[in-house]
């Protein structure tokens, strides 16, 4: 059965997620986050989420918002370093972290959305992420078995959709989210603009809709720019 | 900019070649950007999914949606193509990217890095780093020979937790320039008037001299 995904209310589409949750944000810093989401969920204040994403926002926005209301028991993120809220919360034991390298948390979002339980990198090999890992030698190399990551739900920003859940990133803000919506159970995609089908071009969707579950016309978007650098002229 | 990060950001940009593809870490490696030869066909990598960063924008044209690996507003060289965290780290993983150029906090004499995390100080993550290490085709390091006590960077062992074991091809500071290689550290070059006495008692990791090196002193 075909289901309309297109949702006209935030708090409508984050309403059944539950305490305790595992969530997937797409996101890299500030860029590409699905910040209106994020915000419902503050509101609705659930708790006790394990949150996936490659960073957890700055204090005052993104993920952060969730980490000041403590609504976060456990983060697994490749950099938290932008977060002075996270340092209080991890220093004294609120908060739990699992540190995991840049691109094998991206491969780990993507394996899981792809059906793949595990799989073999070099990345940390013979460092602290190591421990406890299984190993596996592969042409006289030692690779690390990870595994795949799947979300409750997942959080994706995009810039445009049609009304079938196609979706179009624009630049860097692409980063971790058509690996975000892929790993969803449900996957909730906030965008700036939504067309009709027909009216994106097949070859430039680089999220199919088959991963989309709601969508949402966000409106005001903030897009904060966390390190504002210019040319000196 | 210090005389010494000059100094080996100076050196670090001799390590590209025109028609390379280099991933530059975040802090002094960034720097090296700006030293490369303006007829080199250069394409910098920026790990958050962009093949081809451009300068920085001038003031009014910043775009929140293009950032670097640093978080920070940039452009996109004529050329250039954006990509998923996913793609972005087959590249790198895959061995498609020529040149990483990384920062250290220590470096061994087997070629070990450690950059990411200091025991009792807060964790803040090793990002792409881990990543970059065991992927690229070359690793190169570059970083203060000693740190603010005046001790050598360069170990016998890490005493840091690790980014990577073995990695490192070559490792260029403000005093000097070593590879490893199979038969271990070696001292290819010193900067500036620099002795090699005086890299000899400011790092603690064995390392043998090049006879290209001997020769000329």
């Amino acid at each position: 059965m075909k289901e309309r995904k297109v949702i006209h209310s935030f708090k409508e589409a984050v309403r059944d997620i539950q305490d305790g949750s595992t969530i997937i944000v797409g996101g890299f810093g500030l860029c590409g986050i699905p910040e209106l989401s994020i915000q419902a969920i503050k509101e609705q204040e659930t708790k006790d989420l394990t949150v996936v994403s490659n960073n957890c926002g700055v204090d005052d926005w993104g993920l952060g918002l969730l980490l000041a209301n403590r609504q976060i028991k456990k983060m697994v993120s490749s950099y938290v370093g932008e977060n002075k809220i996270f340092e209080q919360q991890y220093l004294s034991g609120e908060l739990e972290v699992e540190l995991t390298p840049q691109g094998t948390l991206a491969e780990r979002i993507r394996a899981g959305g792809a059906g793949i339980p595990g799989f073999y990198t070099p990345t940390g090999v013979g460092t602290p992420i190591a421990e406890g890992k299984e190993t596996k030698e592969f042409d006289g190399k030692t690779f690390l078995l990870e595994r795949g990551i799947v979300g409750d739900f997942a959080l994706v920003k995009a810039w445009k959709a049609d009304t079938l859940g196609n979706l179009v990133y624009r630049k860097t803000s692409r980063n971790f989210n058509p690996l975000a919506a892929m790993a969803g159970k449900i996957t909730i995609a906030e965008v700036e603009e939504i067309v009709e089908p027909g009216e994106l071009d097949p070859d430039e969707i680089h999220t199919p809709g088959i991963y989309v579950q709601r969508l949402l016309l966000g409106a005001n978007y903030q897009k904060r720019i966390e390190r504002l650098t210019v040319a000196q002229v | 900019m210090k005389d010494a990060r000059l100094a080996i950001v100076k050196r670090a940009v001799q390590e590209i070649e025109n028609g390379m593809n280099v991933n530059l870490g975040i802090g002094m490696p960034t720097l090296v950007a700006n030293e490369i030869p303006a007829d080199f066909n250069v394409l910098l990598q920026s790990e958050n999914g962009l093949l081809g960063i451009g300068p920085y924008p001038t003031a009014g044209e910043e775009d929140p949606d293009l950032i670097n690996a640093g978080k920070e507003t940039i452009t996109a060289v004529p050329g250039a193509s954006f990509f998923d965290s996913a793609e972005s780290f087959a590249m790198i993983r895959g061995g498609h990217i020529d040149l990483a150029i990384l920062g250290g906090m220590e470096v061994s004499e087997q070629g070990d890095l450690a950059n990411w995390m200091i025991p009792g100080k807060m964790v803040k993550g090793m990002g792409g780093a881990m990543d970059l290490v065991n992927g690229a085709k070359r690793v190169v390091v570059i970083m203060e020979h000693v740190n603010k006590h005046g001790e050598s960077k360069i170990k016998k062992e890490c005493i840091l937790p690790l980014t990577g074991r073995r990695v490192v091809n070559r490792l260029i500071t403000d005093m000097a320039v070593f590879d490893f290689t199979a038969e271990g550290m070696v001292l290819i070059e010193t900067q500036g008037n620099i002795t090699i006495e005086e890299v000899r008692e400011k790092t603690e990791a064995y390392f043998t001299i090049a006879p290209e090196l001997v020769a000329a002193n």
